[in-house]
């Protein structure tokens, strides 16, 4: 369990997205592990940059997608042949062509609530609380126009002073130290 | 609005391209979100949205009004006889699921080719999706008579151990619409969450601090969040483009199954698809016009995005038009004498009137105007057109359903048919209660993302090291 108490992190702000990219690259690239971007809107760069390059969205979602399919397919059949068997103008009971339109529908359907709701869990949301919820200028900033990098504390080369001095040499807006 | 002279120095044209600009020129990510978050967090609701919530209020009065009554006395108020079993609310049906296409259209189908043009209206747009389903899922709910049974139509374990027949097309529209409501649904809130984070930031009242940040799911713009949020966005919208396609390709199997002429053909459904996609076009039209003047967001939607609109629907007017070619080519091709007798009763039988009006509404008005850059961007001409079109395209599922139910092969089961004052109640009542449900959408979620419009500013994207490094 990580530590619910004492320094979160350290938090830059830049003022642009390729002030924050640069930042963050160079951080990866000095050892920080701990470390994420906040932004506006998507910066892909900011991902890469912190070595953050592959994700199992697509993975879950075809794997809901593959599993709504098979639902729908094996219940159709089994209501059309087993639990219910009707004659609809002398077709067999396993009338398979039919049976693929509510299966396809079941497919995207569940593939679909996989994806969202997917991408969500992965991401550890639905998390009301977050310790980056109480700096001063991350919720006037992060959500509108100014890019953060946070360096966090749980990382072995943190030290407040050493890395607000390391952040410092970015040249961004401000260092704020976050508390839990 | 008088049409705009298209000049070289006019700030609204973008002078690379030469095209209208997709956001006017001088935003910054600031001013963007606080003119989207202001419409939406302000305590001074404007008095005109008040004024058309209570007409839209009282017209959704209207609709419980209508449906009170049908629940106590059934479907006998209504208009619908034998032969003609469909009736308004199988129009209605259809039509109503065809406007919600172009939501999905634009946020699903123009997010694959990466048209970034559509991020301002797609919002509005999937939300205008969401609430035309729930108007159309409504009508065969309370068309099957008894809708207290609606269950049946669910393959559910229950006492009589009666289940679903899965070879008929009605069924398949069962999972369709169900399926397309609810991944709509989903594309629009997941799609809104980072906004929603943004409003939740923004507002000063204790409550709707409360309300954006549950609905936010505490979204705080992590950049492993964001690739993460990217992916789901565009398998969604991978999702998505082969749903709505199946949506009205499965709703005309409920009338190409059938071996009644008129309706037992195959241009069905890419026909109802592309008619689909134009009026739900029209629709946005009719809604954004009205919207950008009133909430003054002419720099958010601009010129660009009606006249690409309406560049739409001159392509799907015409797949719509080669439509109905094809069905007056099959009539005489086929050398059916039942299918040739459907298409003269269609254009010249005592219905004829309503087949000239969908031709002229159709294809003749917009057709023929839709060509002329100048009136793409005339604002008047187009919230004109958009009206006309969604009219047409309410009478060509008039056209499909009664002509060719009141003419059966025996002329012993002909009939007639004459929408009563209850028809018109309900109908008029769902379109007062999708404009009531998108007058709440705009006053209390943002109905421009703005997550979206912040890529297409200008510097939203990262300059190259060189660039940098040479001072600029």
């Amino acid at each position: 369990m990580p530590a619910r108490e004492g320094t979160y992190g350290l938090l830059a702000e830049f003022e642009t997205p390729g002030d924050l990219v640069r930042a963050a690259r160079q951080a990866h690239q000095d050892g920080w592990r701990r470390m994420d971007c906040y932004t506006p809107y998507p910066v892909e760069e900011a991902a890469e940059a912190i070595g953050f390059h592959r994700n199992k969205v697509p993975l879950i979602t075809l794997i809901g997608g593959l599993l709504g399919g098979a639902a729908m397919f094996g219940l159709e059949t089994w209501i059309s042949v087993l639990a219910y068997p009707l004659n609809i103008a002398g077709r067999p009971t396993y009338s398979w062509p039919a049976f693929i339109v509510p299966a396809y529908e079941w497919t995207i359907l569940w593939a679909g609530l996989s994806a969202g709701f997917g991408m969500l869990a992965l991401c550890g949301l639905p998390a009301l609380y977050h310790p980056l919820f109480n700096a001063p200028n991350f919720r006037d900033g992060a959500t509108t126009d100014k890019f953060f990098l946070c360096l966090e504390a749980l990382d072995p080369k943190f030290d407040l002073h050493e890395t607000k001095a390391y952040l410092g040499e970015f040249k961004p807006n401000s260092v704020v130290e976050v508390n839990y | 609005m008088a049409t705009r002279e298209v000049k070289p120095n006019d700030p609204g044209i973008d002078p690379a391209t030469g095209e209208f600009r997709v956001i006017g020129p001088g935003q910054t990510f600031r001013s963007i979100t606080e003119k989207i978050a202001h419409i939406v967090l302000t305590p001074h609701t404007p008095l005109g949205w008040f004024g058309i919530f209570a007409i839209a209020g009282g017209g959704s009065v209207m609709l419980m009004v209508a449906l009170t009554w049908l629940f106590l006395k059934g479907v006998g108020i209504w208009g619908i006889t034998q032969p003609v079993a469909w009736g308004f609310a199988i129009i209605n049906f259809v039509w109503w699921i065809g406007i919600g296409h172009a939501g999905t259209l634009i946020s699903a189908i123009l997010l694959l080719f990466k048209q970034g043009w559509r991020n301002a209206i797609s919002r509005f747009a999937e939300a205008m999706t969401i609430f035309a389903v729930m108007c159309a899922a409504m009508f065969p709910l309370i068309h099957v008579g008894r809708p207290w049974l609606g269950y049946w139509m669910l393959p559910l374990p229950f006492t009589m151990t009666v289940w679903p027949q899965f070879r008929s097309p009605l069924m398949w529209d069962v999972f369709a619409v169900s399926t397309y409501a609810t991944i709509s649904v989903v594309f629009w809130y997941i799609g809104m969450v980072p906004d929603l984070g943004t409003l939740r930031d923004r507002s000063q009242s204790k409550i709707a601090q409360y309300f954006y940040g549950i609905m936010s799911v505490g979204w705080r713009g992590s950049a492993r969040h964001w690739m993460r949020y990217e992916t789901a966005s565009l398998l969604l919208a991978g999702l998505a483009t082969p749903l709505v396609l199946s949506v009205h390709t499965v709703i005309s199997f409920d009338f190409a199954v059938a071996v009644l002429p008129g309706w037992h053909t195959t241009i069905f459904p890419p026909y109802f698809v592309a008619g689909a996609i134009y009026s739900g076009f029209a629709m946005v039209l009719s809604l954004a016009i009205p919207l950008r003047k009133f909430y003054h967001l002419e720099q958010l939607v601009t010129e660009r995005h009606i006249d690409n609109m309406g560049k739409i629907m001159l392509v799907t007017g015409f797949i719509v038009a080669y439509g109905y070619g094809m069905e007056a080519f099959m009539a005489w091709y086929s050398a059916d004498h039942w299918e040739a007798f459907t298409f003269w009763n269609r254009a010249f039988g005592p219905m004829g009137w309503s087949y000239w009006l969908l031709i002229t509404f159709n294809l003749v008005i917009p057709l023929t105007t839709l060509w002329s850059r100048k009136l793409r961007t005339n604002i008047t001409y187009m919230f004109i057109l958009s009206i006309v079109v969604n009219t047409g395209m309410w009478f060509e599922r008039f056209v499909i359903i009664v002509t060719s139910l009141t003419r059966d092969f025996l002329p012993s089961a002909w009939g007639t048919y004459r929408a009563t004052k209850w028809d018109y109640m309900t109908f008029f009542g769902t379109v007062a209660f999708f404009v009531f449900m998108f007058l709440l959408f705009v006053r209390f979620l943002p109905m421009i993302p703005m997550n979206e419009i912040r890529m297409l500013l200008p510097g939203a994207k990262i300059k190259p090291k060189a660039a940098v490094e040479a001072g600029d």
